[in-house]
């Protein structure tokens, strides 16, 4: 078996089955400890309060008015190659072949043109945000090795894809092995560092929301 | 004045009576009670994107990073992924989180005491949805099982818990109470075996401002509402809830609430009082292990209530341009965010609103019991001209606040800097409003 096969085989398969086991593990961590009841009598009623918990949701993609002038360019940061991450891993064609073949749906994707530049993009924004990181007191004083590396293995990917797509520095076969391992070790990676946020984030803007609006609170 | 140590039980010794493994262990033990699916999921679902600091007073007039909100809780986030998360085994293993150390708690009062108002701010900010403030709490809780909880806080926690009272006085509340209404000429409706509403006080306003202690007694006997103060459950303030003693602020709670099942009261009135009003109304119910069975009212939204049911009606207030202070506690947390200006309107003010307001509005800086503590006041007050600036800015003459901590905060800053405004009780310019015979003249 040479190296492609082993990064699209064995290796893929054991890093699927980490990434769901780790998932779930990580997720049965904290969702089954004690669920406190809240006696306190609710200012609204819980069709409201689920509502307003969904609403939540969209709400808090963006700052509110009263602290754009201090978050926005750093929340556009980040939105920004969140963006640029999602256009690469569902609107490029051999992902989507990729997806198509463990799904069985397939659908448009961009041209390999416009999908080069975004790559450049979303890389340039990715060392952005790394010299964000480490630049900002606040940023780096909560950064730790979880923070990093997570940057570093999403950038490994994002990177050896670039070169793959772009033909540099190897032949391509060996440079489309390196990217799916690459892919391989942020799948292992996932369940044990803050890419978990990708699950995390909708349900905690909407159980949070709902909670705020449960008291009637500012949400 | 402290509370006996003997009275307050061997492990809830203050800090310096106790080694660094106690107050660890005791951090440690008091922050597992705490940690259910939600905390744990809130402490996951944390991305260090600091964004959390751009929401607090505290790092807005410092800029310094330690004022980040959720690294208030830092100790208790390394706590939570070393000892209990999914992967605490992998993480103690690859040695990625260092254990909690007593000096590390030590320093992270500074942080949960001093530089937090609670209020809740940081809240609205987090793109992840979580609830900073929530967990600020809860980190408080356990610093209070560490003795940890700053001294003026722990004392008057410890007081109250045992007398009722935060702090020693020449003569019971109950006396001071019926000597305000004989000074300003107002029954006090005291010790009545049984009313409508059950009424408490808080103690700043029976020490300070007696004027809305009247205010609320004449509103009161306007309305024509049965109601009385009780002797045994007089004090609104919670300085359980302030210091961290969860049980200590179940025990403040129960005082009031023993005392509105006994007057059959079908409903709490909590006065200009912030906290109190977080501490009863949203708090207590869990503390107490069932549901309240009457309502916890803060007493702008009960009156605004009164407003939209035709029962109380308010002449113009001789107030000029007005701004008012936001409580944090009873408007962003407590979802009293229209009475006060449905008050307002209903007396004819003219509101000029701050630059941030209602739910957006910046905590007065004395909110969390950060008031009460003394070393606290040079940083206080740094982060208090910015809100100074605010109010100024609106252009408003009349300064209007509902909470008697807020107003004990500006009044403080109004000596330190030579601060031109005196904040005002909106409840004594309700009093000061009232129009008609009222429902029982």
């Amino acid at each position: 078996m040479d190296l492609l096969g082993f990064a699209r085989g064995p290796a893929l398969k054991a890093a699927l089955a980490i990434f769901c086991l780790g998932v779930a593990w990580r997720i049965a961590g904290f969702a089954l400890l004690r669920i406190r009841r809240d006696l306190n009598k609710p200012r609204a009623s819980p069709a409201r309060f689920l509502t307003e918990g969904l609403i939540a949701v969209g709400t808090r993609s963006w700052p509110h008015p009263e602290f754009i002038g201090r978050t926005g360019a750093g929340e556009a940061l980040g939105y920004s190659y969140h963006l640029g991450l999602f256009a690469l891993v569902l609107l490029f064609g051999p992902h989507i072949a990729f997806f198509g073949s463990l799904i069985g749906i397939r659908w448009p994707g961009l041209p390999s043109s416009l999908i080069t530049v975004i790559s450049v993009l979303t890389l340039a924004l990715f060392l952005a945000v790394l010299f964000r990181r480490v630049t900002n007191p606040v940023m780096r004083m909560l950064s730790n090795f979880d923070d990093y590396f997570s940057w570093f293995i999403t950038m490994l990917v994002l990177g050896t894809g670039l070169a793959a797509t772009a033909h540099i520095g190897a032949p391509y076969q060996t440079l489309l092995a390196l990217h799916i391992l690459s892919f391989d070790a942020l799948l292992v990676w996932f369940p044990f560092g803050k890419l978990m946020h990708a699950f995390y984030i909708f349900p905690s803007r909407a159980i949070n929301g709902a909670l705020l609006a449960r008291k009637g609170a500012t949400s | 004045m402290s509370a006996p140590a003997g009275m307050l039980g061997a492990s809830l010794a203050p800090a310096e009576q106790r080694s660094g493994e106690a107050r660890v262990a005791g951090a440690m033990s008091g922050f597992a009670r705490e940690v259910g699916a939600l905390s744990a999921f809130r402490l996951e679902s944390c991305i260090h994107c600091g964004i959390c600091a751009d929401a607090c007073h505290f790092y807005i007039a410092t800029e310094d990073p330690q004022y980040t909100p959720i690294w208030k809780v830092e100790p208790f986030k390394q706590a939570y992924k070393r000892e209990s998360s999914p992967f605490a085994p992998l993480i103690r293993l690859l040695g990625l989180k260092r254990e909690v150390t007593a000096d590390q708690l030590d320093q992270w009062q500074h942080l949960l005491f001093d530089s937090c108002n609670m209020c809740g701010r940081c809240s609205l900010i987090c793109p992840m949805g979580i609830d900073v403030a929530a967990l600020i709490e809860q980190a408080r809780h356990a610093m209070f099982e560490a003795g940890l909880a700053p001294k003026e806080l722990y004392q008057k926690a410890a007081h109250q818990k045992l007398t009722g009272q935060p702090e020693p006085s020449t003569e019971p509340y109950s006396a001071k109470l019926i000597a305000i209404g004989e000074r300003f000429g107002v029954e006090i409706p005291l010790d009545k075996p049984e009313a409508e509403v059950m009424l408490c006080v808080p103690r700043t306003d029976i020490e300070h401002y007696p004027a809305a202690v009247a205010a609320l007694a004449r509103v009161m006997k306007h309305l024509g509402v049965s109601c009385t103060f009780r002797s045994d459950g007089l004090v609104a303030e919670n300085y359980g809830y302030y210091a961290g003693g969860k049980d200590w602020q179940r025990e403040i709670s129960r005082r009031l609430i023993d005392q509105a099942i006994a007057c059959n009261a079908k409903t709490l009135l909590v006065p200009e009082c912030g906290h109190a009003y977080a501490a009863l109304r949203w708090e207590a119910a869990d503390l107490y292990g069932k549901p309240l069975p009457f309502r916890v009212l803060q007493v702008t939204e009960y009156l605004a209530e009164q407003i939209q049911q035709g029962r109380l009606r308010l002449a113009a207030a001789v107030a000029g341009a007005t701004t008012f202070q936001d409580p944090c506690e009873s408007v962003r947390k407590g979802g009293i965010n229209h009475a006060p200006r449905t008050l307002m309107k209903a007396m004819g003010i003219d509101l000029h609103e701050m630059k941030n307001h209602g739910g957006f509005s910046f905590c007065c800086g004395g909110g969390g019991g950060v008031i009460d503590i003394e070393r606290a006041a040079p940083l206080r007050y740094r982060t208090m001209e910015n809100k100074l600036r605010e109010i100024d800015d609106t252009g408003a003459q009349t300064f209007v606040t509902s909470c008697s901590d807020c107003r004990r905060t500006f009044d403080d800053a109004q000596a330190h800097f030579n601060w031109q405004k005196k904040p005002q009780s909106l409840l004594e310019l309700v009093a000061d409003s009232l129009t008609g015979a009222g429902n029982t003249e």
